[in-house]
């Protein structure tokens, strides 16, 4: 744990806490860089997926061709689009439950405890 | 009407009006009133938010669209959809931590200045008139259809008990009313989605066969194609669906109603899993009313095909299914319009007069007392411009409600959270560029002007070629914010690093 050893509690009581500190301090930036690095692909990727139905269905007809029995990929893409939201929902989750600790712990360390 | 259609009815009103009793007494301070005092459970604002989604416009509009083009109008559904992942990923927790009551909150946490509040506050208040008068216009038409009662008792109906709903029990008795129609709403899309798939005997790979045969578009009907057949205004379209869901006023302000960011998260986790479903099941409700309704039919009872829904049920189920549908639209519509007076009352209370006139300085009592007022006047308002807007096209009212969210409020919002060198003057330029573009475009696209009487307000030639000008106002949005930060010299990163942190960690002072 990185705590700003020059820290005291007593700080808090005073007014606002150095948020300046806290945000330049390592536990936060790493926090910030490891969210960054999980948010920013994913977001890009189920943005880009989803522009590719209308564009796909827009601007060409690959999509009308058929694949199970009389459902064409449009359908399959479409349903696809569905499954990434729910899978990518859960995988969310899952992964917050570890920012949520790190940022626990920097409110303890460097904030004061004082938490929702 | 009937008997039975009377019943459900009115056990709908009595029902809500009890929640609202119950809800009334637990409302006592201005948090109980906008944000049901943060105390609901995940799952609850899960399905307040799903309920608050599915308006008259998915159930019955999404329903009545694939009936009619198929694949078309199920991108809809899609892009609704995948809105959610916007809002959980990027906006959700950040605004749960930075917010108290509305959008301006949460922007003024970083941008402590009237003006940015009050153009946020004006922001919100456009989206949710034009929401508010195309949802209650459209209430006032279905409400006709499936009661057969006069559009002005129809709407003076809906108008009144949201006004009660409010009023009295503010964001319990709203959240509750949304909770429970949401759950009707899932009983009865399932039951009729149980019994499309029987009279297709559970084959769904048979159901998609015979679907190429049953309409006038022929094998046509399962293709892309028949409905946004101009590629920009599709794309555009799908932007602003994606994308304005995460600036709606009334689907942000349920994310004050928990108590922090993990139960925000799981809200949203309930809220896709309850919209996702549901909207797979309106492919088999529109398959449904396109096979054993018919184009025809629905077609005769509402052109834009609102009655496909009904129409099934009582296809289906005989005269109790389409009852129990046409009750639960009526609760649908008094939920989604009940949320949305919440959120505008809030934009006038708590924006407008608590935090820019009063400076934040008003007792509770008088914020309360404000907040009731702006809640009334919200609802007179729109019912009064309802009244008077019966013939009008409404389409256009939501396509620039769910515009204005995209292009006004969300680049604001991201540059709020994500970016260091953002700052006062960007705020406002961001929130007026998209607000300002948004509107411009609307009123010169088809929409308002079209060359053939009656399908648009004028007749005209429209000026701009888009139906829906998110493909242009939203980059304007962020673009504005660009240019308004670069050209002024302010950068504080004292409340960057504030904004930062909070965001981040959900800490409060």
């Amino acid at each position: 744990m990185s705590v700003e050893s020059d820290f005291k509690k007593e700080e808090f009581s005073k007014g606002k806490p150095d948020f300046i500190a806290v945000s330049e301090s390592k536990a936060f930036k790493n926090l910030i860089a490891k969210r960054k690095k999980f948010i920013l692909p994913l977001t890009v990727f189920f943005l880009v997926f989803y522009f590719m139905l209308p564009i796909l269905t827009s601007y060409s007809t690959i999509l009308n061709t058929p694949v199970i029995g009389d459902i064409s990929w449009a359908w399959i893409f479409a349903f696809c689009q569905f499954i990434m939201t729910w899978v990518f929902c859960t995988v969310y989750v899952k992964k917050s439950a570890s920012f949520d600790r790190q940022s626990d712990e920097i409110v303890e360390n460097q904030l004061g405890g004082r938490h929702e | 009407m009937n008997a039975t259609v009377v019943t459900l009815f009115l056990i709908i009103v009595i029902a809500t009006l009890v929640i609202t009793y119950y809800a009334a007494k637990k409302t006592q301070t201005t948090g109980d009133f906008y944000t049901a005092g943060g105390g609901l459970k995940g799952w609850q604002n899960g399905l307040a938010i799903a309920g608050d989604y599915l308006s008259a416009a998915s159930f019955l509009g999404i329903a009545g669209a694939i009936a009619l083009y198929g694949f078309d109008g199920f991108f809809y559904s899609i892009g609704f959809l995948i809105a959610y992942l916007v809002v959980m990923f990027l906006v959700a927790e950040p605004l749960r931590n930075l917010g108290k009551y509305t959008l301006a909150d949460m922007i003024n946490a970083r941008f402590d200045a009237k003006k940015v509040r009050g153009i946020a506050a004006l922001s919100t208040i456009t989206i949710v008139i034009f929401y508010m008068i195309a949802q209650l216009v459209g209430a006032g038409a279905l409400i006709q259809l499936l009661f057969d009662i006069d559009y002005w008792i129809a709407v003076l109906i809906v108008g009144v008990m949201m006004t009660i709903y409010v009023l009295f029990g503010g964001m319990t008795a709203t959240s509750w009313v949304q909770i429970i129609k949401a759950v009707l709403l899932m009983i009865g899309t399932v039951i009729i989605a149980f019994m499309v798939l029987a009279k297709f005997n559970f084959n769904i790979l048979g159901m998609f066969s015979e679907m190429k045969t049953v309409t006038s578009h022929g094998a046509d009907y399962l293709n892309p194609g028949l409905k946004y057949n101009v590629p920009l205004d599709t794309i555009s379209l799908m932007l602003a669906l994606v994308l304005g869901t995460a600036g709606l006023p009334h689907i942000l302000m349920r994310f004050f109603t928990v108590r922090n960011a993990k139960t925000a998260r799981s809200s949203v986790v309930t809220a896709t899993w309850v919209v996702g479903i549901f909207y797979v099941l309106t492919i088999f409700l529109g398959f449904g009313a396109a096979a054993f309704v018919g184009e025809e039919l629905i077609t005769a009872a509402n052109p834009a095909g609102n009655m496909a829904a009904p129409l099934l049920a009582e296809a289906l189920g005989g005269n109790f299914l389409m009852s129990f549908v046409s009750a639960v639209a009526f609760a649908t519509i008094l939920a989604v319009v009940a949320g949305l007076v919440l959120s505008g009352a809030s934009a006038f209370a708590h924006d407008i007069y608590g935090q820019i006139i009063k400076k934040g300085k008003a007792t509770d009592k008088q914020q309360m007392l404000a907040a009731r007022y702006a809640s009334l006047g919200v609802s007179v308002f729109s019912i009064i411009f309802a009244l008077f807007a019966q013939t009008m096209n409404v389409a256009f009212l939501v396509s620039l409600a769910f515009c204005v969210a995209a292009s006004a409020n969300l680049p604001v919002i991201l540059y709020t959270i994500y970016w260091k060198r953002f700052n006062t003057a960007g705020a406002i330029t961001a929130m007026l560029f998209g607000l300002v573009s948004a509107l411009v475009l609307v009123s010169i696209s088809p929409n308002v002007f079209s060359p053939i009487e009656g399908a648009a307000i004028f007749v005209g030639e429209p000026i701009f070629p888009l139906t829906n000008p998110a493909l242009i106002s939203v980059p304007l949005g962020f673009l504005g914010g660009y240019i308004g930060t670069m050209l002024s010299k302010e950068v504080d990163l004292n409340h960057y690093a504030e904004v930062q942190v909070k965001a981040n960690t959900g800490y409060r002072e």
